[in-house]
C-alpha cells in the first residue's frame, strides 16, 4: 500500500546508492521499521562490557574452526595402525579417531593451526563467559528486569563447559582417555543407577567402542545447537532490556547514554571480532595446546604424572582430590544394606558444584527477597557500593579458586618444593576458611574504598603539592573536583536495613523476621554518599585547613 | 526520578534509602561537555589518522599474503618433521593474526579517531505499558477460565497423569544404548583357563611372560595377563580391568594377613593397577617408601600393609592378585582377583560375595 503513489504526491526517491539499495531491499522484504529502531540505538561503552563480546566472538571462531575439523576427523574407535608422517608413532596400534587427529595435525596443511585455534578459543570461550558472569554479578546487572537473562547466562556457562568437555575427549589420546576414566568412576559412584548409566554411556564396559562417536554427536550437534539457541535468547533479552550502564553524570535508570549503534558502536564491536580472532591466532601460532602426539593413544595402563584437565573442569577435579577417602581408620565409602555408598567420590563431585550452581541460579531472587527491592535497575552498582554482595561474590570466587588450585596440587608441590600432602592439608583448610576470610576482607576493602570516595568528594583530590603557610605550617593542597567527577563518587544509593514489616493480617511472621535479620546483615555496615550540606560544611568549617583534616570520616551517618 | 517501580503499594520501592528523601542530594550535572579530539579540530591530525587506518588495513593485506605463501610454499611431504609443522603453524598463525588484527585495529582506530564521538542520551521505554501488563494478566485468566480446567478436575488429573507417563517410552527407547552390567565388572582375564591352566604374568605392553628369577628386589613391572595382546576384540576393555603392578620387596617387609599368606612368592606381590577411587592407573611406585601413588588424585597406598590407603581420596585398598610360580619358573596368577577391581559401583558388594562363594 505504501509503495503505491498518486500522481500529485511525488514518491520518495532515495538519492544515494546506499539509500537506493536500502530502499530496494526494504520495498521487497520490509525491515525499515527494524532499521529505524536499531540503526541509531544507543549503546553504553565500557571496557568491562567486552567480556560478553569476547564470549560471543570466540564462539563464532569455534564454529568456523570446528567445521573445518569435522571435514577431516573420523570419530571411530576401530583399531588401526598409524601410517601418517609422525615417525615416533609409526605402526603403533591406535583408534581411528586418534589417528585422524594426528593426520589433521601432521598431514593436513593448516590442520595443526586449526586444532590450535579451536582448542584455544574453547578455553577462551569458557573463560570469557565466566569473567562476563563475574562482571554481571559484581555490578548487580542481574537485578530486575534482567533475572531471566542471568539464568540464561548461567545455562550458557554450563553448556560451554559441556561443549568443552565433550570436545576434549574426542582425539582419544592418553590424557583425555584418563579424563573419561575419571568420569566413568564418578558415574559409577551414583547410587542405584550408576553402573547402568556407565554401561549405557560407554555402550558396555569402559572404554568400549562407542563413547567417542557418541560424544562427537553431542559435541558437534546437540550442545552447539543449544548454545546457539541460548545465545539468541540472551541477545534478544539484551535488546528488550537495553544495555545497563555504569553510574555517572547524566546517567540514570530512565536513559541510556552512549554511542549510537551506527556507525561508532557497530564499528568498534565489529572491529573487536577481528581483534579477538587475531589474538587467538597469535596464541595458536606460538603456544602449543594439547599436543596429543606426545601423549600417545589411549591405553588403560599408562598415565603421565602431572595430568591436568582443561581449566574449567579443574574445580571438580580439585574437589575430588581434596576429599579424604579415609578419616583415621574410618572409611568414607560405606556399605549400607549390601550396597555401596561411595561418599568419597559422590560428595566432592556433586556437592560443591551443586552449591555453586544453585546459588548462582537463585541469587537474583535471594537478594530481591532480602532487599525487597522490586524496582527496575539499569544503572550498575560500582562493586564497592554494594559491599555485602561484593563480599558474597568474592567468597564464592575464593571457594571456587581453592578447588581449582587443588586440581594442580601435585604441580604446586613440585614447583614450590613442598610436600604434596601439606599442599592438600592446607587446601582442605582453605576450602572451609578461605571463603570466610574472603568475605570479611572484601567487605572491609569495599567500605574503605567508599570512605575514600567520600573523602575525595568532600575534600578534593590530593595534588602532591606541599605548601608552607606564613606561620610555618606545611599542608598538602587538595584540588576540588569538578561537579561531574564528584557526581560519580556521590551518585549512588546506600540502602539502610529494612525492618520487618507486618503482612496483610498485621502479623510479622517468622519468615519476615528472618528476612529482616538478613537485611540488617546485608546493609548494616554502610557508608552514606556525601551530601551538598556536608560539602558546604567541609568548606566552611575548616577554612584553609580542610585539606589536611580529611581523615575524619564517619562510618555510618545518621539521617 | 528514573524509578520504574510498579506492583502493589506494599512492595513498590520499599527499599529504604538514606539521603534520598530526607537529605538533599547532589544534583545530576548531566552529561559532561563534549571535548573535541585533535582530529576534530586539526585537519592534519585527521589526515594522519586516516593514513594510520589505511596502514593498518595494509598490514592486514600483508598478513593474508604471509598466510597464503606459507600455506602453499611449505611442503608437508610424507615425512615432514615436527619442526616443519611448527614453522608452518607459526607462519599461518602470524599471517592470520596480522590479517585479523589489521582489520580489527584499523576499524577501531577509525571509529575512535574519526567517527563522531558525541555521547548521546536516549530515553528508556518501559518494556511494556501498564495497560498491556494488566491486559496480559486478564487474557491469561480468561484463557484458563474458558478451558474450564479448574472446574473439571477429572480432565485436569487424567491429563496430568497422561503427560507424566508419556515421556517414559522416550526414556525406554534408549535401553539399547548398552548391555546390562550383570557380573562383567567382577571378572578379569586373570581367571584360570577352562582347562585349569593358570595365566602367566606378562610384561606390558609386549606380552612376554615374566620369570620369577627376573624380578630383583626393588624392581617393579607393569603387567598384563598372557594372551591379552592376542585378543581380537575387547582388548582395551579387558586391559582396563586386568593391568597389574608387580613388585618385589624384602619378604620381611610384607605383612600379609593369614588368608593371603600364600598370595606372594618370595617377596613378589602383584596388585591391581586400577585405582579404587575413580579408576586412574596407579602408575607411580616409590621404591624407598614402598608407596604406590595415583598421579590423578594422589591416593597413596602402602605396599607393606596390603596396599591400605594412607593418603588421598581412595577409600579401599588395591585388590591383590594371588600369584605363584609354575613348573617352568614363570609367575602365574593362581586365581582371578577375589574382588572387582577399579572404582566402586553400586552392586560391588554383591559381586564380592558372589566371587568368594
Amino acid at each position: 500500500m505504501s509503495s503505491t503513489t498518486t500522481p500529485d504526491a511525488p514518491a520518495f526517491v532515495a538519492k544515494t546508492s546506499g539509500g537506493r539499495i536500502t530502499d530496494f531491499v526494504d520495498q521487497r522484504v520490509g525491515g525499515s521499521g527494524i532499521l529505524r529502531e536499531f540503526g541509531r540505538k544507543v549503546f553504553p561503552d565500557h571496557w568491562s562490557f567486552m567480556f560478553g563480546e569476547v564470549a560471543l566472538y570466540s564462539f563464532v571462531i569455534l564454529l568456523l574452526s570446528g567445521t573445518f575439523l569435522t571435514f577431516f576427523f573420523d570419530p571411530s574407535m576401530a583399531e588401526t595402525h598409524y601410517s601418517g608422517s609422525y615417525t615416533p608413532l609409526k605402526n603403533v596400534e591406535m583408534s581411528v579417531a586418534y589417528s585422524s587427529s594426528l593426520d589433521i595435525s601432521f598431514d593436513v596443511r593448516g590442520g595443526m593451526f586449526m586444532r590450535q585455534v579451536h582448542h584455544w578459543s574453547a578455553l577462551l570461550f569458557v573463560a570469557s563467559v565466566s569473567v562476563h558472569m563475574l562482571r554481571v554479578f559484581f555490578t548487580g546487572a542481574f537485578r530486575k528486569p534482567r533475572e531471566l537473562n542471568w539464568v540464561v547466562g548461567s545455562v550458557l556457562l554450563i553448556l560451554s563447559m559441556a561443549a568443552g568437555f565433550t570436545g576434549y575427549s574426542l582425539p582419544d589420546d592418553l590424557l583425555s582417555g584418563n579424563g573419561l576414566r575419571i568420569i566413568d568412576g564418578v558415574i559409577k559412584s551414583i547410587p542405584v543407577i550408576g553402573t547402568y548409566t556407565s554401561f549405557f554411556l560407554f555402550g558396555g564396559e569402559f572404554p568400549g567402542t562407542m563413547i567417542i562417536s557418541r560424544l562427537y554427536m553431542l559435541h558437534i550437534l546437540l550442545v552447539p545447537a543449544l548454545i546457539l539457541l541460548m545465545i539468541v535468547m540472551h541477545l534478544f533479552m539484551v535488546v528488550v532490556h537495553k544495555h545497563t550502564q555504569y553510574p555517572g553524570p547524566g546517567r540514570n535508570d530512565g536513559n541510556v547514554v552512549g554511542y549510537p549503534l551506527g556507525p561508532v558502536y557497530a564499528a568498534k564491536a565489529g572491529g573487536f571480532f577481528f581483534i579477538v580472532f587475531g589474538v587467538v591466532a597469535l596464541m595458536a601460532a606460538f603456544f602449543t595446546i594439547n599436543p596429543i602426539w606426545n601423549y600417545g593413544p589411549y591405553d588403560p595402563s599408562p598415565v603421565s604424572a602431572g595430568t591436568q584437565p582443561d581449566w574449567y573442569i579443574g574445580f571438580v577435579d580439585g574437589a575430588l582430590r581434596l576429599m579424604p577417602g579415609t578419616i583415621g581408620d574410618w572409611k568414607v565409602e560405606q556399605i549400607w544394606f549390601g550396597h555401596m555408598f561411595t561418599f568419597n567420590v559422590l560428595l566432592p563431585a556433586l556437592v560443591p558444584a551443586g552449591i555453586l550452581f544453585t546459588v548462582m541460579f537463585t541469587y537474583p531472587w535471594i537478594e530481591r527477597w532480602i532487599t525487597k527491592d522490586n524496582r527496575e535497575h539499569h544503572v550498575l552498582d560500582r562493586p564497592r557500593n554494594a559491599p555485602t554482595r561484593t563480599a558474597i561474590g568474592m567468597a564464592g570466587f575464593v571457594w571456587y579458586s581453592v578447588m581449582w588450585a587443588a586440581a594442580g596440587s601435585d604441580l604446586i608441590a613440585t614447583h614450590f618444593h613442598v610436600a604434596l600432602n601439606d599442599v592438600t592439608y592446607w587446601l582442605r583448610a582453605l576450602f572451609f576458611i578461605g571463603p570466610i576470610i574472603a568475605f570479611f576482607v572484601t567487605k572491609r576493602v569495599a567500605l574503605a574504598l567508599q570512605r575514600k570516595d567520600r573523602e575525595i568528594a568532600l575534600h578534593g583530590r590530593e595534588t602532591g603539592r606541599i605548601v608552607r603557610l606564613p606561620h610555618g605550617e606545611f599542608i598538602e593542597v587538595h584540588a576540588p573536583l569538578d561537579e561531574y567527577k564528584r557526581y560519580k563518587l556521590v551518585g549512588f544509593e546506600s540502602p539502610v536495613p529494612l525492618p520487618a514489616v507486618p503482612n496483610e493480617h498485621g502479623v510479622v511472621d517468622r519468615k519476615e523476621k528472618r528476612r529482616a535479620k538478613l537485611s540488617r546483615w546485608f546493609f548494616e555496615d554502610r557508608v552514606a554518599p556525601a551530601t551538598p550540606a556536608e560539602l558546604e560544611a567541609a568548606h566552611g568549617h575548616h577554612g584553609a585547613h580542610e585539606a589536611v583534616e580529611a581523615a575524619a570520616s564517619e562510618k555510618t551517618l545518621s539521617h | 526520578m528514573g524509578n520504574h517501580s510498579d506492583g502493589s503499594p506494599n512492595n513498590s520501592g520499599t527499599v529504604a534509602t538514606a539521603g534520598q528523601n530526607e537529605v538533599e542530594k547532589f544534583q545530576d550535572p548531566g552529561i559532561p561537555p563534549h571535548r573535541l579530539r585533535l582530529a576534530d579540530t586539526d585537519p592534519r591530525a585527521a589526515k594522519k589518522a586516516e593514513r594510520q587506518v589505511a596502514l593498518l588495513f595494509g598490514t592486514s593485506v600483508v598478513g593474508t599474503l604471509i598466510f597464503l605463501v606459507s600455506y602453499f610454499a611449505i611442503d608437508l611431504g610424507n615425512d615432514s618433521s615436527v619442526a616443519t609443522i611448527r614453522l608452518q603453524n607459526a607462519l599461518l598463525g602470524i599471517g592470520t593474526a596480522f590479517a585479523m588484527l589489521g582489520i580489527g585495529t584499523g576499524i577501531v582506530h577509525w571509529a575512535k579517531a574519526l567517527m563522531p564521538d558525541h555521547e548521546v542520551s536516549e530515553e528508556r521505554h518501559a518494556i511494556r505499558t501498564e495497560e498491556d501488563r494488566q491486559a496480559a494478566v486478564r487474557i491469561v485468566d480468561d484463557i484458563v477460565e474458558e478451558t474450564g480446567i479448574k472446574r473439571r478436575p477429572l480432565i485436569r488429573n487424567t491429563l496430568l497423569g497422561a503427560v507424566a507417563l508419556a515421556p517414559l517410552p522416550a526414556l525406554a527407547i534408549f535401553g539399547d544404548l548398552g548391555p546390562r552390567p550383570d557380573f562383567t565388572l567382577s571378572h578379569t582375564l586373570w581367571a584360570p583357563a577352562p582347562d585349569g591352566k593358570l595365566k602367566r604374568l606378562a610384561r606390558d605392553p609386549d606380552g612376554t611372560p615374566i620369570k620369577a628369577a627376573d624380578v630383583t628386589i626393588g624392581s617393579a613391572f607393569h603387567v598384563i595377563p598372557e594372551g591379552l595382546n592376542e585378543l581380537s576384540e575387547g582388548k582395551l576393555n579387558e586391559k582396563a580391568k586386568s593391568v597389574v603392578l608387580l613388585m618385589r620387596l624384602d619378604p620381611d617387609e610384607l605383612h600379609p594377613s593369614p588368608e593371603r599368606a600364600d598370595w606372594a612368592y618370595n617377596g613378589i606381590v602383584a596388585y591391581s593397577k586400577i585405582c579404587t577411587h575413580v579408576g586412574c592407573p596407579v602408575a607411580l611406585y616409590e621404591q624407598q617408601t614402598h608407596h604406590l601413588l595415583c598421579p590423578c588424585h594422589q591416593s597413596t597406598f602402602d605396599l607393606t600393609q596390603q596396599c591400605k590407603v594412607i593418603f588421598g581420596p581412595a577409600s579401599r585398598p588395591l585388590p591383590q592378585l594371588p600369584i605363584a610360580v609354575d613348573s617352568e619358573g614363570y609367575l602365574v596368577a593362581t586365581s582371578d582377583f577375589h574382588e572387582p577391581v577399579g572404582p566402586t559401583y553400586w552392586e560391588r558388594e554383591q559381586h564380592v560375595l558372589n566371587n568368594n562363594a
